[in-house]
């Protein structure tokens, strides 16, 4: 009698289950996600949680212990070197490892694996990349280099150790989240994440845009708004230095001036690029200019802002060498820090070193293309690219000798022209990139720096190195093509071989300083050298922050640290010290009405510091995007949707340089408006955004630019919002709403090293961690952590708080 | 007695078998203590509704405290739209105890059809 109600309940029963268990009729599942002992409340990490642990794994050769400080910083101590790395890698994993598959992922051009078709358009611009074709060159070269090879197979072995080990409970939170597992790691993903970090930091060019503005404007116009130099710039090598000519001397084709330069077409395509303020400070100051008389080294590279963080911080140490610093979460070694003789840092070089080529294909098939007057046969590779919950989709790429297509028929890029191109870039050639870090890690004087840093071919950047003997240096390295003027600046033809990269710039041919008589070096992403340098270098190079950090270290003496801090915490904002006499001087005030003159009073007794309460910060930048509209929105109306756009420094040096700048007129009247009817025009335009952004209660700068850092996923609860802080995109603090100083280290390198450091995220990438995000108050505050190399004997210091150990 | 015997035998397998087994384990605890111990169909489904509140409800608090609810603060943003931990430990709570009461319904309606 009992069988009715038995069935219908045990139905709701599983019922229940089922839904509670799947994403079926819930959104998640939010049974196993909210289950006490295996759901997302197992990352509710204790307060008082105790990282010690003893350890056994096979792999290791001998004993390794790791001291965790009250930080949570590990100090790891090996007696094998490459035991080393395997521990690396398992605390890599350990904290960061839901962050490090998902780089990787993505830079593989795997995310719709995980976030479904929407990710489908990247995967495949990625793929197309060669994102993949590249990192598997560089896994070659791994295999290629012993050393490296047993660093990454023990690092891979390390993070492996970990995932082996990782019970259902103890998965990070976005796994269970997001509804997957992490999979094994392998020196292909290692290989992975440097591409990503080559994309993100030599993957910038502006091909389309500049051939489309090569196209629209006449040569005249085109050379105005796109100049060559700047008249403010500051080179990292200073001017003057003398340079030997060209070893490596490119010939532009004969055809250059017809078939390249004159060439009108336009190329409308929409890429996913990288933040083209992806820069940064470097600078070594030597003992001649120190206080202590030992040399000071400081950097601070500017990226993406996001949690967990792209650095972990850690201390390396085995019977070869002790570095300390910013480690990459995904590969091996330190890469920004110092060991016990020197200390070392990057800017982006921010070379073009990627350009596109028109390829002609005989047909719809793709198999041959027209190359050196005969039909060459294209190598297709097929990415298989799965999709959640969809039936995977099969992307073919066809690779000429330039590098793979990546626009074409199939994938247009949002192209309607109908063209071909294929990409050449650095990042496909092969170079063992790695072997710099781990030699720098192991760097003991300048000559070990110099030959550490010549295996940097891709992404290039501007090494600067410090060391106790008291030398100082900064070499503008890289691997570059040596290139015609111009070549590159646009797409090229891909018929005939003309056109390709014909060679490299020498490595002895790398722009570099040592020990300089002016007592530093210095670099801010600026160009490196002036025109006397025999080879091309472009045109994309922002000179502002460059200027102002060496106009600050030539004028200073006694240097200390935080002098140093200071000037790297700097919201001075140069650009602003050059472009607002031009409006106070050019401002029409006569014509403003009471509530501009409240506004314009305000502009006018700012200090150019991009404080985070100061309004006149606010007011500049708003006024600023104004003046630009008001410049040039006459001149672009017209213009192709895809079209390169001045920098904003083109526009700043034009008018202090000449107050009749052919842009100033509109073109659209019948009177020839002057600079002061310009600036005029825009203040008035801007206070109706100025008005509403004060009426908003947002007119401090922090309020307005309302710098943020985000979890990798963008959600909110995981983010940092709403930051107090100030700085921006010309001063040397260059945060932005989302990008700035991701690391800042100041190293003074006296007999006992004294280092600070910090950057906006925690060590533990657990948001349910105290340890998630407890720096980023202290960097909003420009303070510092001090980076503690610890010594053998200090094992009983009382910053340690827990111990673990490895061993075999 | 009976029912006190079955509270608490439900929440200690329950927390035993979670130690090892998938979530939804309990359901099987609740379904074989309602099974065993025969009681009234509502003094079973209270009996496993109970139990698993009891143990989910103290567990979470538990975890949370210790936590200083820095998770649940986060998570309760994206699962519940607001900031409230209290509110999620409840939810917690209330999705054992709703499984297992009916689990624990099924099984005493599976005793009384021997």
């Amino acid at each position: 009698m009992r069988i009715l109600p038995f069935v219908i309940t045990s139905a709701i029963t599983v019922g229940l289950i089922v839904s509670l268990n799947t994403n079926l009729l819930l959104p998640a599942p939010l049974g196993s996600l909210l289950s006490p002992q295996q759901g997302i409340w197992q990352n509710a990490e204790d307060d008082n949680y105790n990282f010690s642990a003893d350890l056994k794994f096979p792999q290791l050769k001998g004993k390794v212990n790791v001291y965790l400080d009250d930080r949570l910083v590990p100090h790891v101590f090996a007696e094998k070197e490459n035991d080393v790395y395997f521990v690396q890698g398992y605390l890599h994993a350990k904290f960061r490892l839901w962050q490090m598959e998902l780089q990787t992922l993505a830079a593989a051009g795997r995310a719709s694996e995980i976030i479904g078709d929407k990710a489908l358009a990247h995967d495949r611009e990625f793929r197309r990349l060669g994102m993949v074709y590249a990192a598997e060159i560089s896994e070659k070269e791994i295999e290629k280099d012993p050393v490296i090879k047993g660093e990454c197979d023990s690092y891979t072995a390390g993070v492996n150790a970990y995932i082996n080990n990782l019970t259902e409970s103890e998965l990070p939170i976005e796994y269970k989240l997001l509804g997957y597992k992490p999979e094994q790691w392998n020196n292909l993903k290692t290989a992975l994440f440097l591409k990503y970090m080559s994309y993100d930091l030599s993957g910038h060019e502006d091909d389309f845009e500049m051939t489309n503005a090569k196209s629209f404007f006449s040569p005249d116009d085109f050379d105005k708004l796109f100049p060559l130099v700047q008249d403010s710039l500051d080179p990292i090598i200073p001017k003057g230095t003398v340079f030997d000519s060209a070893k490596v001397k490119p010939i532009a084709p004969p055809n250059v001036d017809s078939v390249y330069f004159g060439n009108k077409d336009l190329a409308d395509v929409q890429e996913e690029k990288p933040d083209r303020d992806n820069g940064s400070n470097n600078w070594a100051v030597s003992g001649s200019k120190t206080r202590s008389g030992a040399p000071i080294l400081c950097n601070d590279p500017h990226l993406g802002l996001n949690l967990p963080s792209l650095w972990f911080e850690m201390q390396l140490s085995t019977p070869t060498f002790n570095a300390y610093g910013a480690t990459f979460p995904g590969a091996p070694g330190v890469v920004i820090g110092f060991n016990d003789s020197a200390a070392f840092g990057f800017t982006n070089g921010g070379r073009d070193v990627r350009d596109y080529y028109e390829i002609k294909f005989k047909d719809a098939t793709r198999k041959e293309y027209w190359f050196d007057s005969a039909w060459k046969q294209t190598d297709f590779r097929v990415e298989v690219i799965k999709i959640k919950d969809r039936p995977d989709y099969l992307d073919t790429v066809a690779y000429t000798v330039f590098g793979p297509v990546m626009y074409d028929k199939s994938f247009t890029g949002g192209r309607t022209n109908g063209k071909n191109y294929a990409v050449r870039w650095k990042a496909h050639d092969p170079s063992d990139d790695l072997r710099a870090f781990n030699m720098l890690d192991h760097a003991n004087n300048y000559a070990d720096y110099n030959a550490a840093v010549t295996n940097l071919h891709n992404p290039g950047q501007n090494c600067v190195f410090a060391c106790k003997s008291g030398d100082i240096a900064m070499r503008a390295q890289g691997e570059f093509p040596a290139k015609w003027k111009g070549q590159g600046d646009f797409v090229m033809p891909g018929v005939d071989s003309s056109y390709m990269w014909q060679g490299m710039i020498p490595q002895d041919e790398t722009p570099f300083q040592y020990n300089p008589a002016r007592g530093f070096v210095s670099s801010a992403n600026q160009k490196p050298t002036d025109s006397t340098y025999p080879y091309y270098l472009g045109r994309d190079y922002p000179e502002y922050r460059g200027l102002y950090i060496n106009r600050k270290l030539t004028a200073m003496n006694d240097i200390t640290v935080q002098d140093m801090m200071d000037l790297q915490t700097s919201e001075y904002d140069v650009f602003a010290e050059m472009a607002v006499p031009v409006f106070l001087k050019n401002m029409q005030e006569d014509m403003l009405s009471e509530k501009e003159e409240k506004y314009y009073s305000i502009l006018k007794y700012w200090n150019y510091t991009d404080d985070a309460n100061s309004k006149g910060a606010t007011i500049f930048n708003i006024l600023w995007k104004e003046f630009t509209k008001v410049v040039y929105d006459d001149e672009y109306a017209d213009a192709p949707k895809i079209i390169m756009h001045p920098f904003e420094s083109t526009l700043l040096e034009s008018v202090l340089r000449d107050s009749t700048y052919k842009f100033l007129d509109n073109i659209n009247t019948d009177r020839v408006e002057t600079l002061s009817d310009d600036v005029t025009d825009a203040f008035e335009k801007a206070v109706v955004e100025i008005e509403k952004t004060d009426k908003a209660g947002k007119l401090e700068w922090a309020k307005y630019k309302d710098t943020h850092v985000s979890h990798l996923t963008k959600l909110e609860a995981f983010s940092s919002l709403h930051l107090p802080v100030g700085g921006g995109t010309y001063c040397v603090n260059a945060i932005k709403a989302d990008h700035g100083p991701s690391w800042r280290m100041v190293v003074s390198l006296k007999p006992q090293t004294e280092a600070y450091g910090i950057y906006p995220g925690g060590q533990s990438g657990n948001p349910g961690s105290k340890y998630y995000d407890d720096y980023i108050n202290k960097w909003v505050e420009g303070k510092y952590n001090i980076l503690w190399m610890m010594a053998k004997g200090e094992e009983k210091d009382q910053r340690i708080k827990w111990k673990m150990s490895f061993s075999n | 007695m009976k029912f006190l015997i079955s509270l608490i035998l439900t929440a200690a397998l329950s927390f035993a078998i979670c130690l090892y087994c998938p979530w939804w384990s309990i359901a099987i605890v609740a379904f074989l203590v309602a099974a065993l111990i025969p009681q009234k169909p509502f003094v079973s489904f209270l009996t496993g509704f109970l139990a698993l509140f009891i143990l989910w409800f103290s567990l979470t608090l538990y975890i949370s405290n210790s936590n200083e609810h820095i998770l649940a603060h986060k998570v309760s943003m994206i699962i519940l739209k607001q900031d409230n931990p209290f509110a999620l430990i409840l939810m917690t709570a209330g999705i054992g105890s709703i499984v297992a009461g009916f689990a624990a319904l099924a099984g005493s309606f599976a005793r009384k059809t021997k």
